[in-house]
């Protein structure tokens, strides 16, 4: 099991690596001196020399690269065009903002989507089972920006249940924060579980195949521990990383939805930035959302052995 | 008990005793959707410690009638009609309350896939201790002390560890032996062993199957074997069922039904059973056609990031030597190393020391020796399912083997495979039919042209009877042994069943652990094997001696000592 | 040969009016989708206008199908794009092993690190927001997932045994990857091809909407919903056929890829 744990953890560090340089290759392979995409077009040319002499951009590639790194790793990811603003914090502040929309929604649609996929699998081309399929795969075919308006349009304006535009932090007022936070956790709910009810339907009939669920009927089980004791646990694995899957695109994605909504969260960040060449900004956005997504993954497979404890033995 | 002259009866002459544990009457089972019968008017009864087994192919239905017994049939099937009566209560209008204590306290089910019978993800100790909570109102403490006491029985020697331990740790038998454990925990008047040891080796089988004869005789448990091996339920029963298409053929004491046989299906069950056919002459001053000299193959030695794999060695230096027109057959249990062997003398793996030598030269790829050889070699492959490319048609799959070796026309090429396919029994019109319009035999059959259509002078089959039923065996054995007399080609036959190289070898290698354990001619080894461990492969399979009516006389042999006695 | 399932008829038929408008539309659409008519500003649907007018006086119904152009050719061709990329690459990678093999497949996996749409989003930072960008773009966010699954479906090939059955025949390693491989790696790619279709028109709308796609005036799904905010409440119209559009196709492709999956592949379900 420690095996498992280390080479997963050693196997994660290669991949960060290779994420970071990607995203330096990327901002190389804009045209132009990447010291005034990074300063703007406004910057005085000292502070255009001290930078260059920073990044060492007179060195070789690989040893700019090795400068970079060490940069982002003291925390120092520049500062941003637009404002002025240290990147990093900037960063993690939006992030905070989507995390928690994004980790709600993911969560609320695994709590309706697993169960609704094990029922539907149970009682497999039953009228429930071809409710819920069918449910999941309109869900899933409705884009979510497209959701968040047709919502924004029903309770917003029309019936003006909840409030149109912004955004409260917690920290301001949890109460308020929440009703604001209703309609963009909804969209998610209602898209994702579409696609985790698939997911979860499918596993579930390939594990109540198997012969154990038989000889597990045979010991004299009722269905719902058959279900839960058994099916349950050996089926969640694929479903589980699908989570992971979900989770990492929807950091990014959700940019749509922080649109439809107005709410200040680092998808939107990211858009705004490459609308207005915000390079510093562009390139602290891909570092940080996919360094956490690495990390998702790494979550993931580390408590997979828990759904099938083979992996941890291979 | 008399043996090695004799019959041997395992669990002694049966008394009817008291009323009838299980009666079922008249049961048909249908699928719903495309209302075909899978069982139709089968009736049986079983009286309380009696010993049944039913016998059928694949498409018999007797898994079926078993799990009805149950009610665990899958929902695409229904019953048509009849009834099951166990222990004179109406199994079909139980509620399901009574259902479920009826299931495992009353009546318990062994399955035949040791893989996928136990719960991957949830600890042996959970698993066996679910179903004593269920029907026992026993304390924590005592569950626990019956479960290590029931899993030291089965054989684990360390039951304490077993406890806590998954099911993937265990190897195949072990596994099986739990599943007993867990089964026979709660004292079941019935026991539904559904092809229990089909996945097993030899060996493995007879240790699992006597196992469960000692716990059943133990609690007086009633056992109704499924099985498509006519000669093990034969050994431990005391009625047998025949089934075919979900009817019932025959019924009858196991002894009648063996020396006489009434049904033309029994007969040709029997019949199918492998024989010692007559000894060969083969020429022994020839050259060997193919020598093996300290073949050594190793596997595995991956290494990763974090981890090294010092690899496995599969062969450990063997040497063989086949003549010309001999089929050398290579018997062993898996991960004894007969298929690394075969694949090694194939040319699809390459060794790590020792030499091939085909007629002489060494047939390296790159040597000389290497086209000829690739022409001249070919190879049957054990699974008809994959053996065979599903996106092109016979005919071109079989055409496709001309490719190389002399140049034909396309005509030339076309007679010769309608030619090839005559000779393995299939019409012309099977060139145009794709793989999976055929029958696992037939795809077999292609295989055999395919290997064949060359005209080789050497031939390897990898079990390529194994995974065939058995009337459809013996037609494929058959098959391949008119073949090899007809064209005269070598041939190595791998294989795990010892009764099918009775019938089709001229020379027998055992082989275990990766090196050859002893070797011989057919009779030498079967009549007089010497090793213990050959011994001990051959006492999993009876002799069978046929009398005029069409029926048998199952004989044991090897060590008589294995027989009688039981695992302690 | 099997009647086709009901998802298959349903989804075909999506599909099929869907990618039929967008040819229709490349020749004639009831009104030029480019031209403005002040007078006709934001008229709900009627006859003239069956789906009415947006703010500029533009036809609806012809934007939605010259939409229906763009987005269809960019998911084709992106599709195309990285269907070709990631077979050649999954193929040389599944069948060599060593290290050359596990150097692509680190780079390869590495680029799965990222989300889809952030890759997406940073090329685009890189080449700028036209057709051939978002080609570009999302043809190099989606390839490293064929090159996964081709590998895959080779590496399960390779074990077997009509494979090993072609090398035993004393056919050279490319005749078999040729001949015996890549036939029957079609089956997973077209159910692969089939749902990526999807998830590009997908991101090409959503890109769209967010103002990075295909510049305007030129009309996409994406673009015209993003467009329709502004005047939600007065024309709600502008924002429903849109992401109707949108939604329609999605589950056309939804359903017709379920119904290829059942018939060719059923180990990818629940993707």
């Amino acid at each position: 099991m420690l095996r498992f744990i280390l080479t997963r953890l050693g196997m994660a560090i290669p991949t960060l690596l290779i994420v970071a340089l990607t995203v330096f290759l990327l901002v190389r392979l804009i045209p132009g001196d990447p010291a005034s995409l990074m300063l703007g077009d406004m910057a005085s040319q000292s502070s255009l020399a001290a930078l260059r002499a920073q990044l060492g951009l007179d060195r070789p590639i690989p040893v700019q690269f090795v400068i970079w790194i060490g940069q982002i790793l003291k925390g120092d990811f520049g500062h941003s065009i637009a404002t002025g603003q240290p990147v990093l914090g900037l960063v993690i502040d939006r992030f905070e903002t989507s995390a928690t929309i994004v980790v709600i929604g993911v969560f609320l649609a695994s709590v309706v989507a697993v169960p609704a996929g094990l029922i539907a699998a149970w009682r497999q081309n039953s009228a429930i089972d071809l409710l819920f399929v069918g449910t999941a795969t309109v869900l899933l075919s409705i884009p979510s920006f497209w959701l968040g308006l047709l919502l924004l349009l029903l309770f917003g304006l029309k019936l003006q249940w909840l409030p149109v535009v912004g955004y409260v932090s917690f920290s301001t007022s949890p109460v308020m924060a929440s009703v604001y936070l209703i309609m963009p956790v909804a969209t998610l709910v209602l898209h994702e579980s579409g696609v985790l009810v698939r997911m979860a339907r499918a596993s579930a009939l390939e594990v109540l195949r198997l012969d154990y669920v038989t000889h597990a009927r045979a010991k004299g089980l009722s269905e719902g521990a058959v279900l839960r004791r058994h099916v349950f646990r050996n089926s969640f694995g694929p479903t589980w990383t699908l989570i992971g899957l979900v989770l990492g695109n929807l950091l990014a994605g959700i940019a749509v939805v922080e649109t439809v909504f107005t709410i200040p969260g680092i998808g939107r960040l990211l858009v705004d930035s490459i609308f207005a060449r915000d390079y510093p900004v562009i390139q602290g956005c891909m570092l940080f959302v996919a360094f956490v997504y690495v990390l998702i993954n790494l979550v993931v497979d580390l408590f997979y052995p828990l759904f099938d404890p083979k992996v941890a033995q291979a | 008990m008399r043996c090695a002259t004799g019959l041997i009866r395992i669990c002694g002459v049966f008394e009817m005793s008291g009323a009838g544990l299980l009666e079922i009457e008249g049961l048909t089972l249908t699928v719903s959707r495309i209302d075909k019968e899978v069982v139709s008017d089968f009736s049986l009864e079983l009286a309380p410690g009696e010993i049944v087994g039913i016998v059928g192919e694949s498409g018999s239905g007797k898994s079926m009638a078993a799990r009805a017994i149950m009610r665990l049939e899958p929902p695409a099937v229904s019953r048509r009609g009849g009834s099951i009566r166990f222990d004179g209560k109406d199994v079909c209008a139980m509620p399901q309350r009574v259902l479920r204590r009826m299931r495992g306290g009353d009546v318990g089910m062994v399955f035949q896939e040791p893989l996928t019978s136990l719960n991957p993800s949830m600890r042996i100790g959970s698993q066996l201790e679910e179903g004593l909570k269920l029907h026992r109102r026993i304390a924590v403490a005592e569950r626990r002390r019956l479960i290590l006491d029931m899993l030291g029985r089965v054989g684990l020697r360390d039951p304490e560890a077993a406890l806590e331990a998954y099911p993937h740790e265990f190897s195949g038998g072990m596994r099986q032996r739990i599943m007993l454990a867990s089964v026979m925990l709660l004292k079941p008047r019935l026991l539904i062993a559904d092809e229990p040891t089909t996945a097993l080796d030899a060996v493995v089988q007879r240790e699992v199957l006597d196992l469960m004869l000692q716990l059943t005789r133990t609690n007086g448990t009633a056992v109704l074997l499924i099985s498509h091996d006519l000669p093990m339920i034969a050994r431990y029963t005391n009625r047998i069922v025949v089934m075919r298409q979900g009817r019932i053929v025959e019924e009858g004491a196991t002894d009648a039904l063996l020396e006489k046989p009434q049904h033309s299906y029994t007969r040709q069950l029997l019949a199918a059973m492998p024989r010692r056919t007559a000894k060969r002459g083969i020429d022994h001053s020839v050259p060997p056609l193919v020598e093996v000299r300290d073949l050594i193959v190793d596997y595995g030695g991956r290494k990763g990031f974090l981890r090294r794999d010092p690899g496995k060695r599969a062969l450990r230096g063997v040497s063989l030597s086949i003549r010309p027109r001999e089929v050398v057959a290579i018997v062993g249990e898996s991960g004894s190393g007969k298929t690394t062997l075969g694949r090694s003398i194939a040319g699809l793996v390459k060794p790590s020391g020792g030499s091939i030598l085909y007629g002489g030269h060494s047939i390296l790829p790159g040597s000389e020796g290497w086209p000829d050889y690739r022409l001249n070699c070919q190879m049957i492959f054990q699974d008809p399912y994959s053996s065979l490319d599903p996106r092109i048609p016979i005919g071109a799959t079989i055409t496709e083997a001309l490719r190389h070796g002399k140049a034909l026309s396309a005509a030339e090429k076309h007679a010769r495979v309608i030619e090839i396919l005559g000779e393995v029994g299939l019409s012309a019109e099977f060139a145009k039919r794709y793989p999976h319009e055929l029958s696992g035999g037939q795809r077999q059959r292609v295989a055999i042209a395919r290997a064949l259509v060359r005209k080789p002078a050497f031939v390897i089959a990898d079990e390529p009877v194994s995974a065939l039923d058995v009337t459809v065996r013996m037609q494929v054995l058959d098959l391949l042994t008119r073949l090899q007399e007809r064209h005269g080609f070598s041939c190595l036959f791998i294989s795990h069943d010892l009764s099918v190289v009775e019938q089709i070898a001229d020379r027998v290698v055992v082989m275990r652990d990766g090196a050859i354990v002893e070797e011989g001619s057919r009779d030498a080894i079967f009549d007089g094997p010497r090793d213990s461990y050959t011994r001990r492969l051959l006492s999993a399979i009876p002799t069978l001696e046929g009398n005029p009516e069409g029926g048998v006389r199952l004989v044991e042999r090897g060590d008589c000592r294995n027989v009688i006695e039981l695992p302690a | 040969m099997r009647l086709p399932s009901l998802n298959a008829v349903l989804g075909a038929t999506i599909v099929g009016l869907i990618v039929g408008a967008g040819l229709v539309a490349m020749v004639w659409t009831p009104y030029d989708p480019l031209k403005l008519d002040f007078l006709a500003r934001l008229a709900p649907p009627s006859a003239h206008h069956l789906l009415g007018t947006d703010e500029f006086g533009r036809d609806v119904l012809s934007r939605l199908m010259r939409a229906a152009t763009t987005s269809v050719w960019i998911s084709i061709l992106t599709v195309c794009a990285s269907i070709l990329a990631g077979t050649a690459l999954g193929l040389v990678t599944g069948y060599m092993r060593g290290w050359t093999d596990r150097i692509l497949m680190m780079f390869n996996d590495a680029l799965l690190a990222f989300p889809g749409i952030l890759l997406a989003l940073g090329l685009l930072s890189v080449v700028g927001a036209n057709m051939y960008g978002i080609i570009l773009a999302l043809g190099l966010a989606y390839t490293p997932l064929v090159t996964r699954v081709v590998r895959g479906a080779v590496l399960s090939l390779k074990e077997k045994e009509f494979i090993e059955a072609s090398r035993v025949l004393g056919n050279s390693e490319s005749f078999t990857m040729v001949r015996h491989v890549l036939p029957n790696c079609i089956a997973p790619l077209i159910v692969l091809a089939t749902s990526m279709f999807g998830w590009v028109l997908l991101a090409e709308s959503a890109l769209s909407f967010l103002g990075l796609g295909v510049p305007p005036p030129a009309p996409t799904w994406g673009n015209m919903l993003a467009e329709s905010r502004t005047y939600i409440s007065q024309a709600a119209w502008l924002g429903i056929f849109p992401g109707l559009c949108i939604s329609l196709a999605l589950l056309g492709i939804n359903l017709l890829g379920d119904a290829l999956r059942d018939r060719l592949d059923p180990h990818m379900r629940g993707l």
